[in-house]
């Protein structure tokens, strides 16, 4: 440290503890999404850093689909008891019942989770909601501010962000709006996996290799669970597969890996060819313009 | 596990840089170049964009499709906003603030430099200079981005003429001369053929110069942050009220600039008093000194009222306390134009205030350097020099000796939108 140089991972923990610090000092209601996934456990991580020795100032939130993967639902009621926050759900199955939202005819729910956030959002009159979005996901990401703005109906202008220059971060708000804060915007997939090894933190068992049940869909490797059942002719056959990204259990797909470790994890992300969206979900292929869409809708 | 020091150790140092071209320049031709040639690219991002190439009918793929992110940008074929790129080498982590050069080309820039350690400029062998390249040129200056890279792109289509890379060369160098580079470095390439991006061109034998990215590799920035003179802004004060920590009381902040150790001897800004460092905590445990840009929490000696916005500096390097700001503005905002009399909100290290617009000294055009004295408003990509009175004195510096603790945002009270960039002379 005698040269004052810092390692760029050093520079983006720094950068994102400043963002967490800057947004409890400034925002009246802030929360953070937490669904369980590798993203949103490094936020909360960085969050309990950045009020150390004080509990984090905020809830955290799940939207939750009705459609996890048991192990990472077990896993955030854990970390969050661990942490000491308060955990709201705010569930999208509770929605559906009341009519709120109509479930796709193809069950997939990710679609139907915004408004179940933005009507949270309102209820609990949150004015600033982290997410753990990384500009380098996906190319819509890649324009979006760390202090994203959002109007009344939640939604996302493209052409009206604002600048953002230095690390003067604009957090004002009219009751109604929101800012959505992304602390790991300048942080990559494989400085996610390295600031979890670097940091030991620990990850629901999906994020690592095993020999799973699953079938193969269009090139990609569904684990069969709860709600992804073969269908007829599908044959049913063991690959050790683990999860890039964790989203629903009935949507995510799994990669062939031999990885049990953190370690093993990042030599393999090293060297990997296809990026964590294109790999593992089944949500961004529908359009080349997909991810613009739904963030315009209020997305996160 | 891996041990929490080493693996931290071997990652390598971060370089953000800003891009700038006027249209047609090659910019994202360029950084489609140096993320497909680092192969920062993956397979399928590559497939999606050779799809769109061959679909519209290109004759080779367009790696320009690489950057344009939006819809309403591919279809018009244009750049809308500053898009943020990553890419690593095993030397560097690189951050790409890609800024557009056409019509809001100011806003975006000032955006993109202002947390620039280099900037690209990009101009057509075919053209040379032309007056984007000075705007761009300029605004790096007054943004005080402290290396340049002039990369002279298109030579395959000047036959790699050396002659006429020199002549470009000679032409930027005296421009700079009038304004403040500190560093600059000329690069010729092709973007399209791949000639001195990643790789030494074989087409250029003449040019003994690194390529474009060795020299991002090697670029020596350690020395551009400020070590001198001890800036923390008061961000958060962390105070548990849990049994534990029942008188911890610290101050949370990024280091804007200088070097803090326990026993050091402080002053808090504005009220004057003076305390010592009693440590600097963080969630990893105490650290024997801290530096930009460290996140960190500074306890006192002595019991002191210090609240967000206040600044720790040493007794003998003070910031300036003052309410009477001069500063160069760079207006941004599209509806209303910067009104002389006009009244804003400013924010500024962690501290916000009001402020109204006492003069508006001049408007400068950024072609000509010319200084329009009869100015009284500034409209959208204007820039001029400003004074204003703020509510509460501002805890600075001249941006020329610290970009932190000397650059400021101007908010629309109405309808809150950030709508101009400050900075303070």
């Amino acid at each position: 440290m005698s040269d004052y140089r810092i390692s760029h991972i050093a520079a983006l923990e720094a950068e994102a503890i400043f963002i967490f610090r800057e947004v409890a000092a400034t925002c009246q209601r802030p929360v953070l999404l937490f669904s369980g996934g590798k993203d949103s456990i490094v936020m909360l991580h960085l969050a309990q850093k950045a009020f150390a020795p004080a509990p984090i100032p905020f809830p955290v939130m799940h939207v939750d689909t009705g459609q996890n993967f048991a192990e990472v639902i077990d896993y955030r009621d854990r970390r969050v008891a661990e942490a000491g926050v308060q955990l709201i759900v705010a569930s999208v199955q509770d929605a559906i019942d009341r009519g709120m939202v109509v479930e796709p005819p193809d069950g997939t729910r990710n679609r139907i989770q915004t408004p179940v956030l933005l009507e949270a959002a309102e209820k609990y009159q949150f004015d600033a909601l982290f997410g753990g979005a990384r500009r380098d996901e996906e190319k819509a990401r890649a324009k979006e501010r760390v202090f994203s703005f959002r109007d009344d109906f939640g939604q996302w202008d493209p052409k009206n962000q604002r600048p953002e220059l230095w690390n003067l971060y604009n957090g004002r708000v009219h009751p109604g709006e929101q800012i959505r804060v992304f602390p790991l915007s300048n942080w990559t997939e494989l400085d996610v996996w390295r600031y979890i090894g670097s940091e030991d933190i620990p990850l629901p068992e999906v994020y690592f290799s095993a020999e799973r049940q699953v079938v193969d869909r269009g090139g990609m490797l569904y684990a069969v669970n709860e709600f992804i059942k073969p269908r007829e002719g599908e044959e049913v056959f063991y690959e050790k597969i683990r999860y890039r990204t964790v989203g629903d259990a009935n949507l995510t797909a799994g990669v062939r890996s031999e990885a049990t470790t953190i370690d093993e994890i990042i030599a393999e992300v090293e060297v990997t060819r296809i990026t964590e969206r294109g790999a593992t979900r089944g949500d961004d292929k529908t359009s080349e313009a997909a991810m613009e869409d739904r963030k315009r809708e209020g997305y996160f | 596990m891996t041990d929490t020091l080493t693996s931290r150790e071997d990652t390598h140092e971060l370089l953000r840089f800003a891009t700038a071209g006027s249209v047609d320049d090659g910019k994202s031709t360029l950084i489609g170049r140096l993320l497909f040639d680092s192969k920062a690219l993956f397979d399928d991002q590559w497939d999606a964009v050779e799809a769109v190439s061959a679909g519209r009918g290109d004759e080779y793929t367009d790696l320009a499709l690489l950057t344009d992110g939006l819809r309403s940008e591919r279809e018009q074929g244009i750049t809308i906003d500053v898009a943020y790129r990553y890419f690593s080498t095993p030397e560097r982590k690189f951050i790409i603030a890609d800024t557009p050069g056409h019509i809001q080309y100011t806003r975006n820039m000032v955006t993109g430099a202002s947390t620039a350690d280099l900037a690209l400029i990009l101009v057509d062998a075919r053209k040379g200079l032309v007056e984007q390249s000075r705007r761009h040129a300029f605004l790096c200056s007054l943004l005080r981005v402290p290396h340049i890279v002039l990369c002279v792109n298109k030579m395959d289509l000047v036959d790699y003429d050396e002659a006429v890379f020199k002549k470009i060369e000679n032409e930027f160098a005296a421009f700079a001369t009038k304004l403040e580079v500190p560093d600059l470095t000329v690069i010729p390439v092709s973007a399209l053929k791949g000639d001195n991006v990643v790789n030494r061109s074989e087409n250029m034998p003449w040019f003994q110069g690194p390529s474009l990215l060795h020299h991002l590799e090697k670029v020596h920035i350690a020395s551009d942050r400020n070590l001198v003179d001890v800036r923390f802004p008061v961000q958060h004060v962390i105070r548990p009220h849990s049994n534990d920590n029942h008188d911890f009381r610290g101050y949370a902040g990024q280091i804007a600039s200088g070097v803090m150790k326990p026993g050091d001897e402080v002053m808090v800004l504005p009220s004057g008093f003076t305390s010592r460092i009693a440590s600097i905590e963080t969630a990893d445990g105490p650290l024997d000194e801290a530096f930009p840009p460290l996140s960190v929490t500074v306890r006192l000696e002595d019991e002191l009222d210090v609240s967000r916005g206040d600044m720790l500096c040493r007794p003998g390097n003070q910031a300036r306390v003052s309410q009477d700001i001069e500063a160069m503005v760079c207006w941004m905002d599209e509806a209303r134009p910067l009104k002389l009399r006009g009244k804003y909100a400013v924010k500024h290290t962690t501290s916000d205030v009001r402020a109204i617009v006492k003069d508006v000294q001049y408007q400068l055009d950024i072609n000509t350097l010319h200084r329009d004295e009869s100015a009284t408003e500034l409209k959208l990509n204007e820039i001029g020099r400003v004074t204003l009175r703020t509510t509460k004195p501002l805890l600075c510096d001249d941006y020329r000796r610290n970009r932190a603790t000397g650059g400021f945002i101007i908010i629309d009270e109405a309808d809150n939108r950030t709508v101009g960039a400050g900075i303070i002379v």
